[in-house]
C-alpha cells in the first residue's frame, strides 16, 4: 500500500523504546500563497520572519492564560510520555507530548524567560531558526490535538493548545498547511469544507429523500433553508455523501420525522466542521462559525442541533456561546439578539445524540433492536467529544448518552478495554487537521493503539461494527482499518444503527 | 564582613526575590485573559465541584495517580514529606512554638528521609527510563541535585552528632531576622551549606519550573467550570472583534 510498515498488533499495548528521528521525514503539503492570503496570512516567508514569529509567540502568551501557564509549569516529570498514540505508534521521541511542547517551549524560554535568555544551555533554550521552524512544521502536524496528554498531566498541560499556538505562529509567517487552510478557504467561498455548492446540496438531499422513500415507503424529508423551522441542523458536510456518514444523516432525518420535529438544514451554513480551531486562529474560527449565527437569525429557528462530528461538537458546545452567541445566559446585546430567539427549554446548541436520547427516554421513538441483530457493536469515543465537551446534564454524559442510544438500537454491544475508552480514549489518528493523504503514514501509525483495543474485542466478542460519532473518525477508520486487516466497512455512524432500528410508520 | 551578616543579607535578598517574583508571576497569570472554555472533561459543572477537583489535584495528585504510579509514588512522597519538613521548620521562626508544630516534630524529623527517597526515585527515572532521559535537560538534573543536597544536609545535622548545630543560637538568628534584631549565626559548615542551598532554591523558584506550584492553580484545563452553554464567556480582546463589525 505504501512505503512504510503498519505497526504490528500485539498481545497487549506496548510502550516502545525511543527511536530518534523515526518520523522526521513526515511532510504535509504546504498551502499556496493565495490560500494563505484568503485567511489573512502572509503568502511567503519574508526577511526578518524570525522576529515576527517570536513576537507572535509573545503576543499569544498575553492573550491565552493557558498557553502561558503551560509553558511555565511543565516539570518534565514524564507522565505524559507514553500517552500519545503517535508516540506509541511511531516511537519518535518528538511525538511524546512533553517533547512536542518543548519544541515551542525552548523558543519561549530563549526569548521570554530569564534563565533561557542568560543560560540557554542550562534549560535547553533555542533560537527561532529555519531548522526549528521545519521541526515545528513536521511535528506540530503529527498532533491531532486530542488532549489525551492533558488528562494525564498533573497540571493539565494541554499539548493541543501548544500545537494550536505553534500553527498560528507558523501561519503568521506564511507557513500554513494546505489541507486545513484550503478547506477554511472553501468555507468562506462556498459554505462548507467540501466545496459543495447550494445546488448540489439540494440535489443530493432530494436524492436522499427518494432513496429513503424507496427503502421504507415513507416520505422522510431533508429540508433546506426552511425559514421558520424549529430546528436548524448543522452537520459536517461529509454527512451529505460520504460513506458511512450518510447513513447517520438518514438516521437524523428519520428521528426528526418520527418525532414530528420541524427541522431544516441551511445552504449558507452547510458545515459543522470548523478547521479554524485546528490552526489555532480565533479570528478564523469565529469567521467560520459566524455563518451559523447568520443562518440561525435568517431562518428564525428556535433550536440548533449539531450532527455527528467530534471537533465540531467541541467548537459548538464549548466555543459557540463565546464566538457567536449560540447558547444561553448572555446579557450583552450581541448575544441577546440571537438568544432571545432560542427556546430556553433546550440546550443551545444541542447534540443530535442528546436529542435522540431524550426522545427515546420519552418513548417518542419506536426502535426494533433486532433489525441490527447481525451487528456486534463497539463504540469509539471521539477525543473532542470525550475530553473537550459534554452531553446531557451530568459530567461524563458524553460517554453515557451515545452508548444508551446504541443500546436502544442493538442487542449486541461490547465496550473496548476501560483504559482505551471514555476520557482515556485513543484518537482515531486522523483528527486535528491530519486527515489528508500526504500524512497517511502518521495516520496509520497513530491508529495503532485504537486498532489494538479493537482487535481485542473482535477476538473476544466477534465485534463487527465500530460505531463513531465523528466525521473525521469515520473517514479515518474507513481508510486505516484495511491496513490492520479489518474490513473497511466495519466503521459506521451511531445514527446509522438508529436508522436501521427505527420503525417508521409505527407511530404517526 | 562577618558570616552572619552575609547570611542575613542573603536571606533578606532570597525572601525578597521569592516573594516579589511570585507576586509578579501570579499577577501576570491572573491578568492574562482566558478567552475560551477549555476544561479537560469530564469536568465539574459547579464552582464547588471545581474546588473539589483542584483540592484532589493538589493534595493527592489525582491526574498523576491515573497517569503513572511510580512518578506518583515518588512525587507524592517527596511533596508530602517536604510539607512536613517545612512545617517542622516553623519551630525556628516562632516563639513560643505553636502547639501543632510541636505535634508534628517527631514525624517531621524523619520526613527528611522520605524527601530524599522520593527525590532519588525521581532522579533515578531520569536515567533509567529512556523517554524521561530524553526530555531531561541539565537544569532538571541540577534542580534534583539541589533538593537532594538540601535534604541530605538537613538529615546530617539532625542525625549525625558531629554535625549538630547550636539550635538555640540558630533560632535566635532566625528570629533576629524577623524582628530586625540581628544575632550571630552559628558557624557550622553543614548549617552554612544547608542554608546557602535553601537560599539558592528560594531565589530560583520564580524563574524556574518550580512555577508549577502557582501554575497549577491557574491551569484552565483544571480550574474551569464546565458550563459554556449556560454562561457566555467573553474576554476583552475577543469582545473587540465583535464591536468592530
Ligand atoms: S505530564 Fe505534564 S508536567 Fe509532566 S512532563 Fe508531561 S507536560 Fe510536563
Ligand atoms: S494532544 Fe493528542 S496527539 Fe497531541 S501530543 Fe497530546 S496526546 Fe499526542
Amino acid at each position: 500500500m505504501a512505503d512504510f510498515e503498519t505497526p504490528a498488533l500485539t498481545e497487549f499495548q506496548l510502550v516502545p523504546h525511543i527511536k530518534k528521528g523515526s518520523m522526521a521525514h513526515s511532510q504535509t503539503f504546504a498551502a499556496k500563497p493565495e490560500f494563505q492570503e484568503d485567511l489573512g496570512f502572509p503568502g511567503e516567508l519574508e526577511e526578518g520572519w524570525e522576529d515576527v514569529a517570536v513576537k507572535k509567540l509573545g503576543e499569544l502568551t498575553t492573550k491565552y492564560r493557558g498557553l502561558k501557564v503551560f509553558l511555565d509549569s511543565c516539570v518534565k516529570c514524564g507522565a505524559c510520555t507514553d500517552k500519545c498514540h503517535y508516540y506509541l505508534g511511531t516511537a519518535d521521541p518528538l511525538n511524546m507530548p512533553v517533547a512536542r511542547q518543548d519544541l515551542l517551549r525552548s523558543v519561549y524560554r530563549r526569548y521570554y524567560t530569564f534563565a533561557g535568555k542568560y543560560f540557554p544551555w542550562l534549560v535547553g533554550a533555542r533560537k527561532m531558526t529555519k531548522g526549528m521552524l521545519d521541526k515545528w512544521y513536521c511535528y506540530f502536524h503529527q498532533c491531532s490535538q486530542c488532549r489525551r496528554c492533558s488528562v494525564f498531566c498533573p497540571y493539565g498541560i494541554d499539548t493541543a493548545e501548544i500545537s494550536m499556538a505553534a500553527r498560528e505562529i507558523m501561519d503568521a509567517v506564511s507557513v500554513g498547511q494546505k489541507y486545513c487552510n484550503e478547506i477554511i478557504g472553501k468555507v468562506y467561498k462556498i459554505g462548507n469544507n467540501l466545496g459543495l455548492p447550494e445546488k448540489a446540496l439540494v440535489n443530493t438531499l432530494e436524492g436522499l429523500e427518494e432513496d429513503v422513500k424507496d427503502e421504507t415507503g415513507i416520505d422522510v424529508r431533508f429540508p433546506v433553508d426552511q425559514a421558520g423551522a424549529d430546528v436548524l441542523l448543522i452537520t459536517p458536510s461529509a454527512d451529505f455523501f460520504a460513506e458511512p456518514h450518510i447513513d447517520g444523516l438518514i438516521g437524523y432525518g428519520k428521528v426528526f420525522h418520527q418525532a414530528g420535529i420541524n427541522w431544516t438544514l441551511s445552504s449558507h451554513a452547510s458545515e459543522a466542521g470548523n478547521f479554524g480551531m485546528f490552526i489555532g486562529s480565533y479570528e478564523n474560527m469565529r469567521r467560520v462559525a459566524l455563518r451559523i449565527r447568520e443562518a440561525a437569525l435568517d431562518l428564525k429557528v428556535k433550536r440548533i442541533v449539531v450532527g455527528e462530528c467530534g471537533h465540531a461538537w467541541r467548537v459548538a458546545y464549548s466555543f459557540w456561546n463565546t464566538l457567536i452567541g449560540v447558547g444561553h445566559g448572555g446579557n450583552d446585546p450581541y448575544a441577546k439578539a440571537l438568544q432571545q430567539q432560542l427556546d430556553p427549554n433546550y440546550p443551545a446548541p444541542q447534540h443530535i445524540i442528546e436529542l435522540t436520547y431524550d426522545l427515546i427516554q420519552k418513548g417518542a421513538l419506536t426502535l426494533d433492536k433486532s433489525a441490527n441483530d447481525d451487528q456486534r457493536v463497539t463504540f469509539h469515543d471521539s477525543c473532542n467529544v470525550a475530553r473537550a465537551s459534554r452531553m446531557g446534564t451530568m459530567p461524563g454524559g458524553q460517554f453515557v448518552l451515545p452508548r444508551e442510544v446504541i443500546k436502544s438500537s442493538v442487542n449486541h454491544y461490547f465496550d473496548m478495554a476501560p483504559e482505551t475508552i471514555h476520557e482515556n480514549t485513543f484518537c482515531c489518528g486522523g483528527g486535528g487537521g491530519i486527515l489528508t493523504d500526504d500524512l497517511i503514514e502518521i495516520r496509520v501509525k497513530g491508529a495503532q493503539p485504537r486498532m489494538q483495543a479493537l482487535m481485542d474485542v473482535v477476538q473476544e466478542y466477534d465485534v463487527n461494527y465500530l460505531a463513531a460519532i465523528c466525521a473525521i473518525c469515520k473517514s479515518q477508520f474507513s481508510k486505516v482499518l484495511p491496513y490492520y486487516k479489518f474490513p473497511m466497512d466495519m466503521i459506521g455512524s451511531v445514527h446509522g444503527l438508529v436508522s436501521n432500528a427505527i420503525q417508521l410508520g409505527a407511530k404517526q | 564582613m562577618s558570616v552572619s551578616l552575609v547570611y542575613a543579607v542573603l536571606f533578606y535578598a532570597a525572601t525578597a526575590i521569592l516573594v516579589g517574583g511570585l507576586i509578579y508571576r501570579i499577577r501576570v497569570y491572573a491578568r492574562t485573559p482566558v478567552p475560551l472554555k477549555i476544561p479537560t472533561t469530564p469536568a465539574p459543572t459547579t464552582r464547588t465541584g471545581v474546588l473539589f477537583r483542584m483540592f484532589r489535584e493538589i493534595t493527592v495528585f489525582e491526574s498523576l495517580f491515573k497517569s503513572n504510579k511510580w512518578i506518583w509514588l515518588f512525587g507524592w512522597l517527596f511533596h508530602f514529606t517536604m510539607l512536613l519538613v517545612l512545617l517542622r521548620h516553623l519551630r525556628y521562626f516562632t516563639h513560643p512554638v505553636w502547639f501543632w508544630v510541636d505535634l508534628i516534630q517527631p514525624f517531621g524529623i524523619y520526613a527528611g528521609f522520605g524527601m530524599a527517597a522520593g527525590l532519588l526515585g525521581l532522579w533515578a527515572r531520569r536515567f533509567l527510563v529512556d523517554r524521561v532521559r530524553y526530555i531531561s535537560s541539565l537544569s532538571d538534573h541540577l534542580m534534583l541535585i539541589l533538593l537532594i543536597a538540601i535534604a541530605i544536609t538537613g538529615l546530617l545535622m539532625s542525625f549525625v552528632p558531629e554535625w549538630r548545630t547550636d539550635i538555640v543560637a540558630l533560632k535566635a538568628f532566625m528570629l533576629g531576622l524577623l524582628y530586625f534584631d540581628w544575632q550571630p549565626l552559628p558557624e557550622d559548615p553543614m548549617l552554612m551549606i544547608h542554608l546557602g542551598l535553601v537560599a539558592t532554591l528560594m531565589m530560583i523558584f520564580p524563574i524556574s519550573k518550580l512555577l508549577h506550584a502557582p501554575g497549577v492553580f491557574f491551569s484552565p484545563t483544571r480550574n474551569q467550570i464546565d458550563n459554556p452553554r449556560e454562561k457566555r464567556l467573553l474576554s476583552a480582546w475577543a469582545a473587540k472583534l465583535e464591536s468592530s463589525e
